[in-house]
């Protein structure tokens, strides 16, 4: 029963925002009634125009003439609103569709950073997309049968009913038993259809892992491991699938039996009033075609009821995403930093903050870094060093404590300010869809051209992106055949252009070749003069050159000092270094 | 699509019965105007002089009609339905075998994404198609011509119109069509780059905000759901003509066909309920025709779909490329791997990705090796295994050319754990066994020297506890140790790690090498681009834009080779360092 709650909660959701488009729902509107009447009204110029050719002889041309011209008028009248009614409730869809999409990118832009982390890419891209697609052809697909559907029915049981009540009251009578007999289909073939999504699923979850692994299964020689699981879903796949097909596909004949039958009785019950005289044989004629005009939407139902139902589903999980929680608001008097009149000076003061209050991960830290210096954090994985690059650059907040740049708590800096007196360059590189002019000047859009010439070349990206097809209008994006230490030398090259007055390093060189390493080491170290910098490091040069290090485990800080300070205590860091960097004692004998 | 009939082979009767069914169906249908006829022309003038048992009759031949239509109709549904998803089910096994014996290159060269979609969307399309065909596309021409051929033995002269009307009626569908059809091309385009857009602000959430330019991307996404929804309404107003144009046509023709059959009544050649009976006809084409429109989308996706599988499943494999040789030899004990200039090129690729590489590995040592990203460790390990085929040079595996061993059994011998650590879901005994019987005793040694016992010990269920795909549930660093189990646990002769413990902090990278190193007689590959990694390894290749530009002891090549010298400095290790400790 919940989720029927939900599945309409989240249909007078869509109904509201299809309101936003009055104007071309009454178009629409009017456009469906004058539409229905028409067609309503075909069949009956048809019938007076058959009981006007009786006979031999007998036959009133001029009247069937005339009957036929009004006949012609009406038909195109019913075309060309046909027509309207299809444009105008296909741009409600789209632009419905559209504005949830707005809404939900919106949203996306204003999550917080956690939401996206904790939810997969394939999630957040499926809501805002493929669930908003589902939306959309549902709409496209039932509002106007719907609304027409709707329209016949009523009014061809209305005119039946003044016509002929014999007649009338067969298809009436046949009317639940069709209704019945839709829904109890519907409803088999939609737990069948799920049954079929749900092997589906699991077969393409199955061909998703073994092709996107198959040079481990190659190399492990499970092959024939793997056809065999393969086999079995295949199996369960295809069975479920006839199933499915199958019974959604007894439908159209389910239905048109009873309609066969409504036809069958309409035809009895009308001959049977033309035999005694009640109705004319064109009525009869004209009875017969509304019999088939009245069943076509009862054919249509299971069709529309079934896109509804998936429209519904989707339709909540996109309003899931709609109603997160965003990030906090920005206080009304939040701080705008200028990078020019910032000293670089940090401070954490008693922090603590844990992604899951169940795990605590940075408790009670407290730190002062002066303006202009280089703080190395090491540590082992998972201690919680890229945590505190998400706690600087406030993709998180903290739980408790407060982190203060130049003295100014940063939760009463404008996100984008505080942001924008970092440069950040992260492990994993991101590399924009656009040429290699536009991901450089990312962060500043309005610079010159010879601003990002020098910016590329201090980074040493120059010498390679002049090699590439188009130079700095080269596209690149996703499968551009960069290595990986070229994409980092583009992130760097973002960063020289914005000069900005703190640095945050995440393994910054990581992906590339040692010898472009030494240089880009060189570039950074000029980057850095005067500016105060975090660098989350594995290298022994960058952790010698710091001015402290942050020695982190299990989220606490458990040593600060300089190298040789550090080496001097003998704690963790001499462990850490000697493991790393020193034979072991142990390891050759 | 001819090359794909094959896979029908088994279902020929369902795809002949299926249609007939359908034919016969049609066949009870097109009688249903005659009967309707036969009750006005006969049936009411025998009713107004008191008899109505005709009209009665008339009743119970359409009933019956309609319940032997329903019977057919089902009969009709099942065998198609059973044909579309048994052929489904064949091309989807056909498809898999032939993924998992695709050769490197092909694998390379299709790219996952397409070969997911293959599987998976087109796979479905061609489901739809055949069971659509089987179901309607008989059917519907057959109606319409059915109804045409009735009409003309009811009436020729008053039918004649029938005739242009259909051919116009096609001309519709097909101008409309090709009209839509680059149009919604454009639709999928623009629906394509609003994809990209989103996933892009997803991956890249946090350099955007870094840089601040949220606000930039809101407005490209607005301008280009704009687009989008510019381009579909566009396409609408086309597509929306389909309806109202062939309603239009089929009421014209109607409107034709009631005024030459008022002549023809009023001469006296038909009767009032033949005419009736022509307008039933004509209702019945233009149902049957919207429904053929709707279709000839549905089947003709359904072909393209076929088209790009049959394309796929002529893809080479393995079997294709990697030819074996027999040189009825016997492994050699004493030398593990041996290199004698070789040199590999990526097909298509312009430049060779190694160049003349020799070396010689004796049985049970250790070799490093070292270079930049790029410089062609992953492709020469990848040569032994014969994943790729050496361009030039020969390989021996213990002895033997790697030419002249089964593929099967070459791989056996030896168990590499990759650069990336691809966890299967499944549990960790799933994981590490692969499919072949592995005693307990061999998973325990295996994750003990992988330094994975510990995390694995305190998991419920030990081996069997489940991991999930890609092993979300573990850190990256007990990933990797459950991929060096994995190569372990197959017990090969050669152990290739490609860079596979680059995540474990320093003390387990430590303490594995350790372990490894007191493995007997098995021979280990390092790959690393650390230096402190390979440095007591028996020799360190050292590889540098696909060339050997050092060969040698630690010590040595500090010395001898200006590269591997380089390394060392930029990591903080200089010759005297390792006299310290």
């Amino acid at each position: 029963m919940k989720r029927d709650n939900t599945s309409r909660g989240s249909l007078s959701k869509i109904g509201k925002r299809l309101l936003r488009h009055p104007m071309l729902l009454v178009i629409s509107l009017l456009c469906a009634v004058v539409y229905v009447a028409a067609t309503l009204y075909t069949p009956r110029l048809t019938g007076q125009a058959i009981d006007l050719i009786v006979d031999k002889g007998n036959v009133d041309l001029g009247g069937v003439t005339r009957l036929l011209i009004v006949f012609g008028i009406a038909v195109a009248v019913s075309a060309v609103l046909q027509w309207i009614m299809g444009v105008c409730t296909g741009k409600v869809a789209y632009l419905t569709v559209r504005d949830i999409r707005k809404e939900a990118f919106e949203k996306l832009e204003n999550l917080p950073v956690g939401y996206i982390d904790s939810h997969s890419r394939g999630d957040i891209l499926n809501r805002i997309m493929s669930d908003t697609e589902q939306i959309e052809s549902g709409l496209v697909m039932s509002i106007q049968s719907l609304v027409t559907g709707v329209l016949t029915v009523v009014s061809i049981i209305v005119i039946l009913f003044l016509e002929s009540l014999s007649v009338a009251s067969v298809v009436l009578l046949v009317t639940p038993l069709s209704l019945f007999v839709a829904t109890f289909i519907a409803k088999k073939s939609f737990a069948y259809f799920r049954e079929q999504s749900r092997t589906r699923g699991e077969i393409t979850g199955l061909i998703d892992e073994a092709v996107g692994y198959q040079r481990t299964i190659r190399a492990n020689g499970a092959e024939a491991a793997f056809a065999e699981k393969f086999e079995k879903l295949n199996d369960e796949t295809k069975k479920a699938s006839l199933r499915a097909v199958f019974v959604s596909s007894m439908t159209n004949p389910s239905t048109r039996l009873i309609n066969n039958i409504v036809f069958a009785g309409v035809a009895l019950t009308g001959a049977l009033s033309v035999a005694a005289g009640s109705i004319s044989v064109g009525d009869l004629s004209c009875f017969l075609s509304y019999t088939n005009q009245y069943t076509k939407p009862f054919n249509e139902i299971t069709g529309i009821l079934s896109e509804l139902q998936n429209a519904a589903a989707c339709a909540t999980r996109v309003f899931e995403l709609l109603d997160e929680n965003e990030q906090s608001p920005e206080h009304e008097d939040a701080l705008v930093l200028s990078p020019e009149e910032i000293s670089g000076e940090v401070r954490f003061e008693d922090v603590s903050f844990s992604y899951v209050p169940e795990r605590p991960l940075i408790e009670d830290m407290t730190l002062a870094v002066k303006p202009g210096q280089k703080v190395a954090i090491v540590g082992p994985t998972g201690c919680g060093k890229t945590t505190l690059i998400n706690l600087l650059m406030r993709f998180y907040d903290v739980n408790d404590g407060a982190i203060l740049v130049d003295g100014t708590d940063i939760r009463e800096i404008t996100r984008q300010s505080l942001r924008g007196s970092f440069g950040m360059v992260l492990q994993g590189t991101w590399i924009k869809k656009g040429t290699v002019r536009e991901n450089i000047a990312m962060g500043k859009p309005e610079a010159s051209d010879d601003e990002i010439i020098e910016a590329a070349k201090a980074s040493h990206a120059h010498s390679f992106i002049k090699r590439l097809p188009s130079g700095y209008d080269t596209v690149i994006g996703d499968d551009d055949g960069l290595s990986e230490g070229q994409r980092q030398l583009l992130c760097i090259a973002r960063v020289m252009l914005r000069r900005p007055p703190m640095l945050i390093l995440d393994e910054a060189t990581s992906s590339i070749d040692t010898r472009t390493e030494i240089v880009v080491q060189d570039a950074f170290l000029r980057l850095m003069e005067g500016r105060t910098a975090f660098i989350v490091a594995h290298r022994l040069s960058t952790i010698k050159e710091a001015d402290v290090i942050l020695v982190m485990k299990d989220g606490h800080i458990i040593e600060t000092g300089t190298h040789k300070e550090l080496l001097e205590n003998g704690g963790f860091y001499k462990h850490l270094y000697e493991s790393q960097f020193v034979r072991t004692s142990d390891s050759e004998n | 699509m001819k090359r794909l009939l094959r896979y029908m082979k088994g279902y020929r009767v369902y795809a002949v019965i299926g249609p007939l069914f359908k034919w016969l169906e049609a066949l009870f249908e097109l009688l249903v105007p005659l009967v309707v006829a036969s009750l006005i022309d006969k049936g009411i003038p025998s009713g107004m002089a008191g008899d109505t048992s005709p009209i009665w009759r008339d009743f119970g031949i359409l009933a019956l009609l309609g319940v032997v239509g329903f019977l057919c109709s089902l009969t009709a549904q099942y065998f198609s339905a059973k044909a579309a998803t048994g052929v489904a089910a064949e091309l989807r096994s056909a498809m898999f075998n032939h993924m998992q014996s695709l050769s490197y290159t092909s694998l390379d060269r299709i790219g996952n994404a397409t070969i997911i979609s293959r599987l998976t969307g087109d796979l479905n399309l061609v489901q739809n198609g055949v069971n659509m065909f089987l179901r309607l596309f008989l059917r519907s021409p057959f109606v319409v011509l059915g109804a045409m051929i009735m009409a003309f033995t009811v009436d020729v002269e008053a039918s004649l119109v029938f005739v242009p009307a259909i051919l116009l009626l096609f001309a519709a569908v097909a101008v409309i069509m090709k009209l839509t059809v680059p149009r919604y091309k454009e639709v999928q385009n623009k629906s394509d780059s609003l994809y990209h857009t989103v996933g892009e602000n997803i991956t890249g959430v946090r350099v955007i905000r870094a840089f601040g330019m949220e606000g930039a991307e809101r407005r490209r996404f607005h301008g280009e759901a704009d687009d989008l929804t510019g381009f579909q309404i566009a396409a609408n107003r086309i597509s929306a003509l389909m309806n109202p144009v062939t309603f239009v046509i089929i009421n014209m023709a109607m409107l034709i066909l009631i005024r030459s059959g008022a002549v023809r009544v009023d001469a006296g050649g038909l009767t009032q309920g033949e005419v009736i009976a022509l307008v039933n006809y004509m209702s019945q084409i233009l149902v049957e025709l919207i429904k053929l429109a709707n279709l000839i989308i549905t089947v003709t996706k359904g072909i393209a779909a076929g088209g790009r599988i049959a394309d796929f499943l002529d893809t080479t494999t393995e079997a294709d490329e990697l030819i074996v040789g027999d040189d009825g030899g016997i492994f050699d004990d004493d030398i593990a791997v041996s290199f004698e200039g070789v040199s590999f090129t990526y097909p298509d690729a312009a430049s060779p990705s190694l160049e003349n590489i020799s070396f010689t590995m004796k049985r049970g040592e250790t070799l490093g090796i070292i270079g930049p990203t790029g410089s062609g460790k992953t492709t020469l390990v990848n040569l032994i295994p014969r994943f790729y085929d050496a361009t030039k040079g020969n390989i021996t595996v213990c002895g033997r050319r790697i030419g002249n061993i089964p593929v099967d059994e070459l791989r056996r011998m030896i168990g590499i754990a990759e650069q990336r650590s691809n966890i299967f879901s499944g549990t960790v005994r799933d994981n590490l066994s692969m499919g072949k019987t592995v005693s307990e005793d061999e998973l325990s040694s295996a994750v003990k020297i992988a330094q994975a016992a510990d995390f694995i010990e305190k998991r419920d269920g030990r081996f069997d506890a489940v991991l999930s795909r890609g092993g979300k549930n573990l850190s990256g660093g007990q990933r990797q140790r459950l991929n060096i189990a994995r190569a372990l646990a197959k017990a090969p002769e050669i152990l290739i790690l490609d860079d596979s413990a680059s995540a474990l902090d320093f003390a387990t990278d430590a303490a594995l090498r350790k372990a490894l190193g007191k493995l007997d007689g098995m021979s280990v590959i390092i790959i690393s681009q650390r230096a402190a990694s390979v440095r007591h390894a028996d020799n360190i290749l050292v590889l540098d834009d696909g060339e050997a530009v050092g060969f040698g002891k630690f010590r040595e090549l500090l010395e001898s080779c200006p590269v591997f010298e380089e390394i060392c400095i930029s990591q903080g290790i200089e010759g005297g360092v390792s006299d310290e400790a």
